[in-house]
């Protein structure tokens, strides 16, 4: 990794109006120390966050690489705090080749009180890059200072795993859906297995298997049901299913959801093996005598496809974990495009956690 | 949505849309090109999870060595050359996929023993594999493999697609490109053969799309009635270094020219296509390099010119000229820069000129296309004291530094009116902060998925060398020596001569 060189500015009991002089200054100072230095101009994300934890975010946002936002805007939410601390950090390439362009990076770090969380807008609107998308991400909570937020945001990262009871998470991020576009975490880390069901049913000859799907299992972390929920919410809107409320049955979640053609049982289960966050495994089962499984394994996923008529057969669809700076660093990208399958999978989803 | 015979529900919102199972067969999988770009390529479309769920590789070259030596040498390769740090876990699980089938190009018993592989990852996966060739050999043994392939009836399958991608050079002259069209054309469809040019793949060459056509500022001013001329630079500021053999043969107007700017100039001149579809595009193309004319013998001499580089000092060193490098013949009259004079004849670009230049050992590396305005029609205040109006230009830089800058005319500050040349830049890298994929990787999903956009068609190959063959001809029948222009400069003056009075080159 590249070394940076950082220009720090601190000032305590500030204004934003001043944090921002200071940024524009400091910027202005840079690109006269080296002309090749240009200011990056992505995406505005503003992160809510506990103080206490405040570095264990920056950490987090350290890692995910090449979609890192152009400026971070970080209000650390400090019990008691009456009024603003800031640092703004312009962080400069150490090297530049011949010809080439130095990409700036810009984070402020204010500090906040709980006081300061129903009116964050006033606090933030100085600190955005005009024009830029404006992105919200509070993985701690703070859901007051996000809906201050949302006049100014395009987007909204969210991770529906986060909160205790998926019921909540998928009924927040149904409101705010109303408000901006959500981008959840949860959502981004069934990608892989979308892809891969929908390629599974992607030949002329299979597609009309996906009328006689007639069982879904996904297994999934125990801290996951979101993230299962949310993948069947997906079939479910894209195949026409009307869904029910799951309903706890031998240590997991049923329902029996309503096709064109016939019931196709949905089961959610819990997978106490699973180490990170998401999908362990998906089986679909069609009335046609498909049975189809989607494992984690090394590489890739495991893939494994039994037919009533003998067939039996395993293989390895080749494709990297990304791990949870990964999914991050995607969910920032994404902020910028368009999913226009997540709503109608959320509001699926959303029914069927009651 | 419904489900249907015709749609797939599911794919609705991916940005990655499944590609049918394959198996990919590299033909010369030993050689630089795949050691350097396919292997890595393929790696990092696997790591990503682009490739198709059911994926196989077939290397075959002459070396004789077994499946086990062929996937030791590609984890050298993809190690070595990845543009990211392979994950053990995809790469042991990718080289599991990979076998190798040695045999000299016309073996026939080379392409049974392909075809027994083919069906043998067929009969394991219990359905059809869409099969895509890959010849990364040297060219002459482009129609050799095209021919044992359609002996051994290879080129057909009755479940599933066959494809065949064919790399650069596709001929080196017009008789050669048709020729090699004609026995291709034999044994595959024309849907079915992928001609590589590997700038198209690369973003920056899509983002002219982008720019021209997404875009409502710039149509009305792009024609004849606003535009003053067109020029197209790719300058490099290194030599041949190691490719005396193959650069010798070629030159500058083959190795660059014929294909790579040729195809900058279409992106630039094109109508704009009713649909973003391959063939659509494909033949906006075809009709500008068809609007331009052949160059006539007793014109070259206007249009064209070429030149060697002389010794020099790049970068603060000592260079050796071109006739001085390793491997090249002391009388070589191969150009490692030539400049091109062309029009376009349509009701667009009448009478505007297009100037190409490529050129090695010039004084940086840049491509880029700059587009100059006519100078405004009267001027309503005086210039005294300042550097003067000049006609604005908009330059779309495609590499070091991806961007585009336009450069308008400023006021001074002052109290009195002074005219200065600024500019207003945009540049890509600010703004798109992922890393672009190689072109490559592109290039080798959009062959196994079929889509012909970014390859180049039988009838774009053949107008493209119509352009280039009676300059090739006039060059290759003309003895040296050739113009020199000392390494680390702007290039020959002798290009000055091609443009139209009151114009000059865009400093490299």
């Amino acid at each position: 990794m590249p070394g940076t060189i950082d220009t720090v500015w601190t000032a305590r009991d500030t204004t934003p109006a001043g944090i921002e002089a200071a940024l524009r200054r400091a910027r202005g100072d840079v690109h006269r120390e080296n002309a090749s230095y240009v200011p990056a101009r992505v995406l505005n994300l503003v992160c809510v966050v506990d103080k206490a934890y405040s570095g264990e975010i920056a950490n987090r946002l350290r890692r995910v690489g090449r979609y890192h936002p152009s400026r971070t805007i970080v209000c650390a939410v400090e019990p008691g705090r009456e009024q603003l601390d800031a640092v703004a950090t312009i962080a400069a390439p150490s090297e530049v080749g011949h010809g080439e362009i130095g990409l700036l990076r810009e984070t402020v770090v204010v500090d906040v009180g709980p006081k300061h969380l129903s009116r964050l807008d006033r606090i933030v609107d100085p600190l955005v890059v005009p024009d830029l998308t404006t992105a919200v991400w509070a993985p701690h909570g703070h859901n007051e200072g996000v809906d201050s937020l949302l006049h100014l945001a395009q987007a909204v990262l969210v991770d529906s795993v986060d909160e205790a009871d998926p019921r909540d998470a998928l009924l927040r991020a149904c409101k705010l859906s109303g408000e901006a576009y959500v981008v959840d975490l949860a959502w981004l880390r069934s990608t892989p297995w979308r892809e891969r069901v929908a390629a599974t049913f992607d030949p002329p000859k299979l597609r009309s298997d996906l009328r006689v799907l007639s069982a879904v299992t996904v297994r999934h972390h125990p801290e996951s049901e979101a993230a299962a929920m949310l993948f069947v919410g997906w079939l479910a809107s894209r195949l026409g299913w009307e869904v029910g409320r799951l309903t706890p049955r031998a240590n997991g979640l049923e329902l029996s959801a309503h096709t064109r053609r016939q019931d196709a049982r949905v089961r959610l289960e819990p997978d106490e093996a699973l180490q990170v966050r998401g999908l362990a495994g998906i089986v679909l089962e069609t009335a046609s005598g498909r049975w189809l499984s989607l494992e984690r394994g090394p590489g890739g996923l495991r893939a494994h496809y039994r037919h009533r008529r003998g067939i039996d057969r395993t293989w390895t669809i080749l494709g990297a974990s990304r791990g949870e700076a990964g999914i991050l660093g995607e969910g920032i990208r994404q902020a910028l495009l368009r999913d226009p399958t997540y709503t109608p999978a959320l509001r699926a989803a959303e029914r069927m956690a009651g | 949505m419904t489900t249907t015979e015709l749609e797939n529900p599911l794919v609705e919102g991916l940005e990655r849309l499944p590609v049918h199972p394959t198996t990919l067969v590299i033909f010369g999988a030993t050689g630089d090109l795949s050691r350097r770009k396919l292997l890595p390529a393929i790696y990092n479309l696997a790591h990503e999870g682009a490739l198709p769920e059911r994926f196989n590789l077939v290397g075959s070259s002459r070396s004789r060595m077994s499946d086990d030596e062929f996937r030791d040498q590609a984890r050298e390769s993809i190690t070595r050359f990845s543009r990211r740090q392979p994950d053990p876990t995809v790469l042991d699980a990718l080289l599991e996929r990979m076998r190798y089938v040695p045999g000299s190009f016309d073996d026939a018993e080379a392409y049974k023993t392909l075809d027994a592989t083919l069906a043998g990852f067929e009969e394991e996966a219990g359905q059809p594999l869409n099969r895509c060739f890959y010849l990364s050999t040297a060219p002459e043994f482009f129609p050799v493999i095209v021919e044992r392939l359609g002996a051994q009836r290879l080129q057909h399958h009755d479940d599933a697609e066959v494809r065949i991608v064919i790399e650069k050079p596709f001929g080196t002259t017009l008789a050669e490109a048709e020729e090699l069209n004609h026995r291709v054309l034999r044994v595959f469809r024309e849907q079915q053969v992928f001609r590589i040019d590997h700038y198209l793949g690369k973003e920056t060459v899509q983002n002219l799309m982008a720019f021209r056509f997404a875009n409502g500022l710039f149509e009305p001013v792009w024609n004849r009635n606003y535009i003053d001329n067109i020029q197209i630079t790719a300058a490099e500021d290194i030599g041949i270094g190691t490719r005396a053999g193959y650069y010798d043969h070629a030159g500058a107007l083959r190795d660059l020219v014929q294909n790579h700017m040729l195809q900058l100039l279409c992106h630039v001149a094109m109508e704009p296509p009713v649909h973003f579809t391959a063939d659509e595009i494909r033949d906006e193309k075809v009709k500008v390099l068809r609007s331009i004319p052949a160059p006539a013998e007793d014109e070259l001499e206007r249009i064209a010119m070429r030149a060697q580089y002389a010794p020099g000092r790049v970068g603060g060193e000592d260079v050796p000229g071109y006739l001085q490098e390793e491997g090249v013949p002391p009388d070589s009259n191969t150009e490692t820069y030539a400049a091109l004079r062309l029009h376009i004849d349509n009701w667009r670009w009448a009478g505007v000129p297009f100037y190409l230049r490529t050129g090695k050992r010039l004084a940086r590396k840049v491509t880029e296309i700059a587009i100059t305005l006519k100078p405004v029609p009267h001027l309503a205040f005086q210039q005294d004291g300042s550097v003067g109006v000049r006609p604005n230009q908009l330059i779309l830089t495609l590499q070091p530094n991806e961007g585009v800058s336009l450069s308008l005319g400023a006021k001074i500050p002052g109290s009195r009116m002074r005219i200065r040349p600024v500019n207003m830049e945009f540049l890509y890298g600010t703004t798109f902060m992922s890393q672009s994929p190689e072109a490559y990787e592109r290039l080798i999903l959009d062959a196994m998925r079929g889509d012909a956009t970014l390859f180049t068609r039988n009838d774009e190959v053949e107008a493209q060398w119509r352009i280039i063959d009676p300059i090739v001809t006039r060059w290759e029948a003309t003895p040296g020596p050739l113009p020199q222009y000392e390494s680390g400069t702007q290039g020959p003056a002798e290009a000055d001569a091609l443009l139209d009075d009151g114009q000059r080159w865009r400093a490299v």
